[in-house]
């Protein structure tokens, strides 16, 4: 009668430990220290999801450098209104790459071009021209954020149209009505944070309107500091945001027994600041005023632009494809390659920084 | 008497069924006659019943099953009534309290309302039930320790919900009724109060939560233990003190030099489960009223360790004119 019993339990329970176990990832993982000896600052890293990964990201073969002579495009094509300091090989090359980067391939040139090369009569053209402008912005003016490392299309597209990580306002629990309580913008499972129950738009307040993000109190004993729990749920849903589109824990930026503290942080920490204010500069700068340009299908259930976060580059990685520059081999796309030649193209690129 | 030794138990006492003491004047009666379970005698005692409702735990239940529905109803309402994504998101959903905003003012219903409603009858209902275990330990000519261990329990929970909000003037400031959503909270509160870790407070709950467990597997396994010598008649070996008492008081006496009785382990046992959550409360009632950063207070007090600088200094950005 007892081992009649006892088949069956046995067997109930290895797979109720299979069910509860399912969702990990299988051992052994590898841990790297990053602060001092006892302090558990480690980054944890998967050999297998790790290899996965690294497939993911590799770098596209970069297309052979041009020479750097020859006639300015603007002086053989027109309408060109950024890549005014291009001769035509370098121009040619960066259309050939953003074809290869950016549009599908069904489709290459004439996703943004018709019969006549010149003219803006596709959005996809038009958005183009901005996102080149903001390009060359961010390899000129962020460099707090991106360093020498730089960025290209590819950083961001890899071969999509659109990116595949970008954000549009959630529009909440708007439909339920009446006398039901609201969800406060928190509590269901969303991906953006992480799948807890933190609010799941940090986005919004955040990278696009200039919320604050510091929730701590400088001083020991109470000093004025009236943010609420609320608040610093918001605060938290951001961090799990970076976290998970770094793929790197809280200890990569912070020593978590103070998140505020600036000097037992890691210099790391000082780059995902610069970082937040770059995705808000992109959103606010370059993305929302493209609204008008998009079609109706390409707008966010409240007809807003799609936007960038950390996720929209990194994918998943510390650094967007492994730190591995691009933008060095597309000298291009760096910024304005003769100066004196050519009349400033990008809007004064230090507004709204802060 | 071997089959004591197990650590599972092994021998259930079948006797007919005992309705308990006669009740006084006045009161309730017992609903049911008492049955047997032989699956719950393997965990407890096989007689279920009969149970003593009376007026309180007949209010209770019904101010309980108010919070409940008031919750569940809420929580099901926000998945638009749709059973499988109840089923599915229900660890993320929560009543939330008022916005911050809001003070201490009543909110309307679905901005707040129905949480401080659910709050109201939830307190209640344990305020009640409160009522009736210590009254029905005084029906019985019983002391009323598990009463006030479970007030001990209660304080923390009036703490969190209502005596901490009112102090810092805001409801916002109380937890949500949900999952997931009341760990958040708790990892946010943390956050927020500069790590909660570094409360002294916080310190000694986790030491009383801990030193529970500890004693709690002392306790269990030394009566076990002993069981085959009578260790089980802990109530008699208190007064009139034998072989297993002896030999239990030997073994702690040998492996640590100390012992507690046979009578004093359970005030241990008590006094430690009390304090958990009696000192917890304290701490988190400190939060925000008293100390804003822990960790600012715990190095301010030279409590929090400093460790040397594996990494170059890192400035504020936010104070640089870098950009």
């Amino acid at each position: 009668m007892k081992q009649q019993l006892m088949v069956p339990g046995f067997f109930i329970a290895v797979l109720g430990l299979s069910a509860a176990l399912s969702g990990c990832e299988h051992p052994p993982v590898e841990t790297v220290q990053g602060g001092y000896r006892g302090l558990g600052m480690e980054q944890i890293i998967n050999p297998r999801t790790d290899a996965v990964r690294a497939g993911k990201n590799a770098l596209p073969v970069a297309i052979p450098p041009a020479p750097t002579d020859g006639p300015l495009a603007s002086s053989v094509y027109q309408n060109i209104q950024v890549l005014k300091d291009l001769n035509v090989a370098q121009f040619t090359r960066v259309m050939l790459a953003m074809t290869q980067w950016v549009a599908p391939p069904d489709q290459s040139c004439n996703y943004c071009h018709g019969s006549n090369m010149a003219a803006d009569d596709r959005y996809t053209k038009v958005v183009a021209r901005r996102m080149l402008q903001m390009v060359r912005h961010i390899n000129t003016d962020w460099k707090d954020h991106v360093a020498a490392t730089g960025v290209t299309c590819y950083t961001c597209h890899r071969g999509n149209a659109v990116p595949q990580n970008v954000w549009f306002t959630d529009p909440g629990q708007s439909s339920t009505s009446g006398l039901i309580a609201g969800n406060a913008g928190k509590n269901k499972p969303s991906a953006a944070v992480g799948l807890t129950a933190l609010p799941y738009d940090p986005f919004t307040r955040f990278l696009l309107d200039d919320k604050n993000i510091r929730v701590i109190s400088d001083a020991p004993l109470p000093d004025g500091n009236r943010t609420s729990i609320k608040q610093t749920e918001g605060t938290y849903a951001l961090m799990m945001h970076i976290s998970q589109s770094l793929g790197v824990n809280c200890d990569y930026c912070h020593n978590s027994r103070s998140f505020a503290v600036w000097d037992a942080s890691t210099p790391k920490r000082a780059t995902a600041w610069y970082g937040i204010r770059l995705a808000r500069d992109l959103n606010t700068n370059y993305l929302v005023p493209l609204k008008a340009t998009f079609p109706e299908h390409r707008l966010g259930i409240l007809g807003d632009v799609a936007k960038v976060n950390c996720a929209t580059c990194h994918q998943g990685l510390f650094k967007p494809l492994y730190g591995e520059s691009m933008a060095k081999d597309y000298p291009e796309l760096q910024g304005e390659m003769h100066p004196a030649a050519a009349a400033p193209a990008s809007p004064p690129p230090t507004a709204a920084l802060h | 008497m071997a089959e004591y030794q197990n650590i599972f138990t092994r021998v259930q006492i079948r006797a007919p069924a005992y309705e308990g003491v006669v009740l006084p004047r006045g009161a309730w009666g017992r609903q049911g006659k008492g049955a047997f379970s032989h699956l719950l005698g393997r965990f407890g005692d096989a007689q279920i019943g009969p149970i003593y409702l009376g007026t309180t735990g007949l209010l209770s239940l019904i101010c309980g099953f108010i919070a409940f529905e008031i919750i569940g109803l809420n929580m099901f309402a926000s998945v638009h009534w749709n059973p499988v994504q109840f089923i599915r998101q229900l660890p993320w959903l929560a009543l939330e309290p008022p916005s911050p905003a809001n003070g201490l003012h009543f909110p309307r219903l679905q901005d707040g309302g129905w949480w401080l409603m659910a709050g109201f009858f939830l307190t209640s209902s344990v305020l009640l039930w409160w009522l009736r275990m210590y009254r029905r330990a005084r029906a019985l000519g019983m002391g009323t320790h598990v009463s006030w261990a479970f007030l001990s329990a209660i304080w923390l929970m009036l703490v969190l919900g209502i005596i901490r909000p009112v102090l810092m003037g805001s409801f916002g400031e109380a937890v949500p009724f949900g999952i997931f959503p009341h760990l958040d909270w708790t990892a946010a509160f943390s956050i927020r109060y500069g790590n909660l870790f570094y409360n002294p407070f916080h310190c000694l709950s986790i030491a009383f939560l801990y030193g529970s467990t500890l004693l709690f597997a002392m306790h269990g396994g030394t009566i076990l233990a002993v069981s085959r010598l009578g260790g089980d008649r802990e109530l008699e070996q208190i007064v009139d003190r034998g072989t297993a008492a002896e030999r239990a008081a030997l073994f702690w006496r040998w492996t640590m030099g100390f012992n507690a009785t046979m009578e004093s382990i359970h005030r241990w046992a008590w006094w430690f489960a009390v304090l958990c959550p009696l000192v917890g409360g304290i701490g988190i009632l400190l939060t925000g009223t008293v100390v804003d950063n822990w960790y600012l207070w715990a190095v301010k007090h030279h409590v929090a360790p400093m460790y040397p600088h594996v990494f170059p200094p890192v400035a504020d950005p936010a104070l640089g004119a870098a950009k």
